[in-house]
């Protein structure tokens, strides 16, 4: 496999063949971690599928926030793409406001790059103050703003005191860092450092929040109808359907569940240091991985009440769905997968794919870093690179006034050999030998491996979706679920499974090679007129 | 369904919301896959190339390649220079376009990267090109990327070596392959030799085979865009999307210009067959007379359930102009027609065109957005909304009937694949019209009125 991966490589010119084979790793051995090269720069002109720090940072984790306006500051692409074109849905739940139909921009023009935007942000500001009187604003920086200096800091500290609500500047600048990553980070620094632990609610009993859970398709509520079936209350969802008012008390739940590892690992972290919440990384993609989840749950709270009720819907779960899953399997069962995702998806649905059969015999991240791949136990061989050190990491102390002890260190310690405590193991540890795994996987890549390992489907985004469906290889988004969904939990589970197996069976695919290609077609010519001719 | 947006209009001098236009690199990116065996390059930082080559994406429903220099916070502060440079050696060696057309973004052009003199610098492979234009997000639309982008391949590459090639040149503008493949059906029609620059039919509307082509059979060729500056006439059909281009070839290869209306509706495709056929002595085939005819047919069969209906159209400005000469056609009545492209020369000739049909009381409005749009709605209703598919929350809200015109159409299929343009393309609409509106009426019509024919 090696000696096939460096010929697929051959063509790259030396300093990029020098630089791709580090991203690209081949699992030799079942139970070998073998290290990878991830969250660098990008090769320019290689086509990557990354997009930028302003689109992790507002485009995924503030963009989904339903009650706050998001100003993007810069010229108006930035904020027309990430304009509903994320599948965070959110609803509107009476006399509360649900900005996610807006788009909101300072729609810069030449006068304020030469002059500075910061008079038009400020008016920008006061007129979303005046039409729509929102409980709390964030200012999006785009690639202009830091280089013209516009200080969207002062701006938003200066309205904040004006219109006495929060206004939160975060600087996203799509140069910053090397991908979306970067925007995670930003955008989950100031939601710490603002917003987390400013609100006074009284938890109830058995409260848990949902980190890095975005709503794509309604996965959030379907993940919402189990938990709150077992008995759970659910604080706050990060922020899929989420809410400035459910963020702010945060800091009252007794543990995170985390999904996305990678945007939301940070706020995790944070909020045990500051707190003493411990975090659990969840999946609840998969029927398996679901009902997994949920076992580490009820077991973090160890009341048998909650163990109980967990079983109980787990059982009934199971039974709407069994039989239908059952059926799908025997569809797909012995299929290969190549999955090329953001930053967790990846790993994730490898686990529902594995409930129907299907390996996955290749994947890969856009942005993930080390720890993505290979486990948090390698965070401190880690090292930040000049492209990555200028995102500022922050520090959170003790809270001497919120800080819960929630778990006894005794039982802290037994619990994290039962279950994934404040730990990611990484996706190639659920990886099959022999797999291929490609951090920041190009065009040239996408093709070259479809052509050599030829998986029967292709779960990516958009940009790569057509190119491998030409290519004659069912092509799945999971990143937009290709308008579909819940793909989470149980339901989400056999919603997944049908709309593979109808990619899969679509009758179209026989049509591809029109009938005179196979067929000979020397009977009934029109010698005649050939003749005639 | 937009619930926060009030009845109330207040003036809004700095906030945009829900644009009706976006930034010029998308133009320029389209513009470029309308050449054949080219590579679309977007120099700046990567989110805005993935961000166009996912709207075209969404829009065509096939692939869309382009490139990026990928600048990091190191390039965005000291140029970008080195990492076009490193871009445009890896393209070629790993790609191999014919070419790389480069457009700019609001961070190389607010750091000021010279592209002229790096694109000198860069290794070229022989018999290649790389050709640049300059499209800052902070000026214009998506449509000034597009002409950005036309001038430019005549800027690099069109030659007037003194032979003509008794061709016409045609820019179609900003619009779709379905469009660009019945105007050339047009041309054809009258058995003209002719140049289209750009044409992205074939390129974006590829057909399945079973193999992906990275640079699929359509596209205008080098050799014609060189050719172009040996044409005797260019047509720029549509000013906004196609005068900068024309102008530049008559003034650097001497080809005169006419600048038309993008042929949707009755008006601007007469105009186009009757500025063709003068231009050449050519006649106007009966075929092509006996669609006028049919569509002539339709407006009349169909006339009494248009009829001084409102419309409210928006979208780019010279496809908008078309569509509110032909619902004036109609009988129907342009209440509200707005673009998000700025440029004052959109309101005179929409204004001139309601004086002429004697329309009163509507709103002409460019560098204008969907919320204020939206806002006038409330005011004074209409009875057709016309716009791409961000319109269709506004027609939700108010109940209105809708039909997906321009760009970009996110959630319907094959629109690609039909004109808007030529007598076709006005049959089709005028279908499409009559189809919202009669299913409205079939929807919301009491039991006892429900018509078995309409």
């Amino acid at each position: 496999m090696k000696k096939v991966v460096e010929r697929a490589l051959e063509k790259y010119p030396a300093k990029v063949f020098k630089s791709r084979k580090e991203h690209i790793i081949i699992k030799e051995n079942e139970d070998e971690v073998p290290e990878i090269t991830a969250n660098t720069r990008t090769i320019p002109g290689i086509i990557t599928n990354r997009g930028c720090c302003y689109a992790g940072c507002k485009g995924v984790v503030l963009g989904p926030i339903k009650d706050m306006v998001h100003i993007v500051h810069g010229p108006i692409g930035c904020s027309y793409y990430a304009w509903g074109t994320r599948r965070n849905k959110a609803k509107v739940i009476d006399g509360e406001k649900n900005f996610l139909e807006y788009c909101f921009s300072t729609d810069m023009q030449e006068s304020d790059i030469v002059f500075g935007g910061e008079k038009k942000l400020r008016q920008a500001i006061k007129e979303a103050v005046e039409l729509f009187n929102p409980k709390a604003i964030t200012i999006s920086a785009t690639c202009p703003v830091g280089l013209i200096g516009d200080d969207i800091n002062a701006v938003a500290a200066e309205a904040q005191k004006l219109y006495g609500i929060q206004v939160l500047a975060f600087s996203c600048e799509g140069y910053k860092g090397v991908s979306q990553s970067a925007g995670h980070h930003i955008a989950n620094n100031n939601l710490m450092k603002h917003v987390i632990g400013i609100g006074d609610m009284k938890p109830k009993k058995y409260s848990i929040n949902i980190l890095g859970e975005y709503n794509i398709g309604g996965d959030g509520w379907e993940i919402k109808r189990v938990l709150d079936k077992i008995g759970y209350n659910i604080i706050a969802i990060m922020t899929g359907d989420g809410s400035y008012e459910d963020i702010k008390n945060a800091h009252k739940a007794d543990v995170n569940l985390v999904q996305c590892h990678r945007s939301i690992n940070y706020i995790a972290e944070m909020i045990e240091t500051k707190y003493g919440i411990p975090w659990i990384k969840a999946n609840f993609i998969g029927v398996k991985s679901t009902i997994e989840t949920l076992r580490y749950l009820a077991n973090y709270f160890g009341d048998d009440m909650l163990i109980e009720k967990t079983e109980e819907v787990i059982k009934e779960e199971l039974a709407d769905i069994e039989g239908q899953m059952e059926y799908y399997k025997e569809k797909l069962q012995g299929r290969t997968a190549f999955l090329y995702v953001g930053g967790s998806r990846s790993h994730h649905y490898q686990e529902l794919l594995k409930d129907l059969g299907v390996e996955t015999i290749i994947s890969g991240y856009e942005f993930a870093h080390r720890d993505d791949y290979e486990g948090r136990e390698v965070i401190s061989t880690i090292k930040t690179d000049a492209d990555n050190k200028n995102i500022e990491e922050i520090k959170v102390e003790k809270d001497e006034k919120n800080y819960r002890v929630i778990l006894s260190k005794e039982r802290y310690e037994k619990l994290k050999k039962e279950i994934p405590l404040s730990y990611y193991g990484g996706i190639i540890k659920a990886m099959n030998k022999n797999s291929v795994i490609i951090d920041d996987l190009n065009h040239y890549e996408t093709e070259e491996f479809i052509k050599i390992l030829k998986p029967d489907m292709f779960f990516s985004g958009i940009k790569d979706k057509y190119v491998v469906q030409k290519m004659g290889v069912m092509s799945k988004q999971l990143h937009s679920y290709d308008y579909s969904g819940p793909y989470a939990g149980f339901k989400g589970a056999l919603v997944f499974a049908r709309d593979v197996a109808a990619g899969v069976y679509t009758p179209a695919w026989k049509y591809v090679t029109p009938p005179w290609k196979t067929e000979p077609m020397i009977e009934g010519t029109l010698e005649e007129e050939g003749e005639a001719c | 369904m937009l619930n926060l947006t009030p009845k109330e209009v207040s003036q809004r001098s700095a906030l945009r919301i829900n644009p009706a236009k976006t930034c010029q690199p998308i133009g320029a990116m389209y513009a470029a896959l309308g050449i054949h065996k080219c590579l679309p390059h977007s120099h700046g930082s990567q989110g805005c190339c993935s961000y166009h080559r996912m709207q075209l994406t969404r829009h065509f429903k096939d692939p869309v390649m382009a490139s990026t220099s990928s600048f990091t916070e190191g390039a965005s502060v000291f140029g970008g220079g080195s990492n076009l440079k490193t871009a445009i050696k890896n393209i070629f060696t790993i790609y191999d376009p014919e070419i790389i057309a480069v457009h700019t973004t609001c961070l190389s052009e607010t750091i000021g990267d010279d592209l002229k003199t790096i694109i000198l610098q860069s290794e070229v492979p022989e018999g290649k090109f790389v050709i640049h234009a300059n499209t800052p997000s902070y000026v214009g639309s998506h449509i000034t990327g597009f002409s950005g982008m036309v001038k430019g391949m005549v800027d690099y590459l069109s030659v007037n070596s003194g032979k003509p090639n008794g061709k016409i040149t045609v820019i179609p503008g900003f619009i779709s392959p379905g469009d660009m493949k019945e105007i050339k059906r047009l041309l054809l029609s009258m058995g003209l030799s002719f140049i289209m620059l750009p044409d992205t039919s074939g390129v974006l509307d590829s057909p399945m085979t079973g193999e992906f082509n990275m640079y699929p059979k359509g596209g205008t060729k080098i050799e014609e865009i060189v050719d172009a500056g040996n044409s005797y006439h260019t047509l720029a059909l549509g000013k906004f999307a196609s005068a900068a281009g024309a102008i530049s070839l008559e003034k650097k290869c001497k080809v005169p210009l006419s600048v038309l209306r993008t042929p949707i509706g009755i008006d601007a495709t007469d105009q186009f067959l009757m500025a063709l056929s003068k231009l050449t002595g050519k006649d106007i085939p009966d075929y092509i007379e006996e669609e006028r005819g049919q569509l002539v047919d339709l407006m009349l069969d169909s006339h009494h359930y248009l009829h001084d209906k409102k419309v409210a159209i928006f979208g780019d400005p010279d496809t908008v102009t078309a569509m509110t000469e032909f619902v004036l056609s109609l009988g129907m009545i342009p209440k509200y027609v707005l673009t998000g492209t700025p440029g004052d020369g959109f309101n005179a000739e929409v204004e001139e065109m309601l004086k002429n049909a004697g329309v009163k009381g509507s709103t002409v409005k460019n560098a204008g957005d969907l919320f204020e749009l939206h806002q006038w709605m409330k005011n004074e209703p209409v009875d057709l909304l016309m716009g791409n598919t961000h319109g269709k929350y506004v027609a939700r809200a108010e109940n209105v009937p809708f039909v997906r015109f321009g760009f970009p159409i996110l959630d319907r299929y094959a629109h690609h694949y039909l004109p808007a343009t030529g007598y076709m393309g006005a049959i089709r609409l005028v279908e499409m019209i009559t189809n919202a509106i009669l299913d409205k009426m079939d929807r919301e019509c009491a039991e006892e009125d429900f018509e078995l024919v309409m």
